[in-house]
């Protein structure tokens, strides 16, 4: 009996491009909630070791993790401070 | 190629907001933010200019919000957002009026405004944040108050019968009904979107964290963990029976239902109907989809 192929991966992978994503953060607004950190679907972000103004740790992109934002926006949709946000980088760049 | 973080000083958003007051008042985890963020891009997507959007609240945390979104916008008193909005609607056909205000603010003192634009059908949107408590006084119980719940009012718990949102606009007369929280954003953009094409009363609940007020008192840790039970803890069903849609905390494993739960149409109120030529007032109370008018 061959193997059973997994329903969950979309037949067309293998020729998608994911998009790519660079983070911005505004430190001095952040108010360190963690919904960004916590719900980002790729775990892109860490709280930073420094804390703005009001004493906040502000999120930045985790060890390793510089490639790995997909921009997918939901950071920037959470943020109750609007303090993150991120811009799709040119997919020319992405396959360099 | 990507780097590790960029800062940044200003955001692609602010220019919908009053960027000059920002970081506004709200305490950390205050699920207000996300909410606004939602109404304000839906405002652009709308496809109605931003010049016609008009926002109206009455008092509270939520009643902040007119005052850092950059449009018409007015803070009025408390319990009063409703007939504000409804002159400004009745007056100015041509402007999208939304009423954006607290349990509190729109279901206790306001609450006759309420049902009686939701009767009426009047041509206005309400979007209510709903975070179970008099946020802005200090965690009072509210009509949404869970049973069971702790607040100041109510130190050994809510004993009174919560409004069911959804079922009290249903009921009432609104021809659009969704409830959804602010972990569920894009699906509140798109029903704010929907809100904001029909004509009529549109009613929207965003089940939204208060840390401060409600998590605190109720051994909600903090904002995260709120977040973490509207994600865990919803089920998206917009064909559940209006009056299935109680929400009570104190039942484990008791889902909260979300979803868009009424989309229909009904004649829509305009009391100057009578001063106009016949055929323009069949035009104004029609209740086909939105008008084309002045756009
Ligand atoms: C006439 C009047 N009564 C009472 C108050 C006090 N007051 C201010 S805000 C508020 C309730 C706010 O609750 P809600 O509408 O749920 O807003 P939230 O702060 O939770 O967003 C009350 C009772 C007032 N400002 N005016
Ligand atoms: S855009 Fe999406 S993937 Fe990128 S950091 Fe934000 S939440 Fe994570
Ligand atoms: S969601 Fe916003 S306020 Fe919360 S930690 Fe992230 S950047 Fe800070
Ligand atoms: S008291 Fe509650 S509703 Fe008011 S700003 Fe704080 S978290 Fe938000
Ligand atoms: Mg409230």
């Amino acid at each position: 009996m061959p193997a059973v192929r997994s329903a969950r991966v979309p037949l067309d992978t293998a020729r998608v491009i994911l998009p790519r994503g660079q983070v911005h953060v505004i430190p001095h607004r952040c108010k360190e909630c963690r919904f960004c950190v916590d719900f980002c679907p790729k775990d892109v972000l860490a709280l930073s070791t420094e804390t703005n103004a009001k004493g906040y740790r502000y999120p930045v992109v985790a060890p390793g993790k510089d490639e790995a934002c997909v921009h997918c926006e939901f950071c920037t949709l959470v943020c109750p401070e609007y303090a993150i946000f991120t811009v799709e980088v040119p997919r020319v760049e992405v396959m360099a | 190629m990507t780097m590790s973080t960029l800062i940044a000083e200003r955001h692609p958003s602010d220019p919908l907001f009053r960027a000059d007051r920002l970081p506004h008042i709200w305490c950390p985890g205050c699920g207000i933010g996300p909410a606004m963020h939602a109404y304000a891009q839906a405002m652009v997507e709308s496809g109605i200019p931003l010049a016609r959007h008009v926002c109206v609240s009455g008092i509270g945390c939520t009643g902040r919000v007119p005052g850092y979104l950059n449009m018409d916008s007015y803070h009025t008193t408390h319990g009063r957002a409703i007939p504000f909005a409804m002159a400004i609607a009745l007056v100015k056909p041509e402007l999208e009026v939304t009423v954006y205000s607290g349990d509190g603010d729109l279901f206790a003192i306001g609450g006759n405004h309420f049902i009686h634009a939701a009767r009426r059908n009047v041509d206005i949107n309400v979007i209510c944040i709903n975070n179970f408590n008099y946020g802005m006084t200090g965690g009072q119980v509210g009509p949404t108050t869970p049973m069971g719940a702790r607040a100041t009012t109510a130190p050994f718990g809510n004993y009174e019968q919560p409004f069911n949102l959804p079922h009290l606009a249903a009921a009432t007369g609104a021809v659009f009904v969704a409830r959804w929280t602010s972990l569920h954003l894009r699906q509140l953009k798109q029903a704010m979107l929907r809100a904001m094409k029909k004509r009529g009363f549109t009613f929207i609940e965003v089940l939204a964290p208060c840390p401060v007020g409600f998590g605190r008192p109720n051994d909600i840790g903090d904002a995260m963990e709120e977040m973490t039970l509207y994600r865990e803890g919803c089920v998206v069903d917009p064909a559940a029976p209006l009056d299935s849609l109680d929400i009570d905390l104190r039942v484990k494993d008791r889902p909260i239902v979300l979803g868009n739960f009424v989309d229909v149409e009904r004649p829509v109120f305009d009391p100057l109907a009578m001063m106009r030529p016949t055929s323009e007032a069949e035009n104004n109370t029609a209740v086909a989809g939105k008008t084309q008018e002045g756009q």
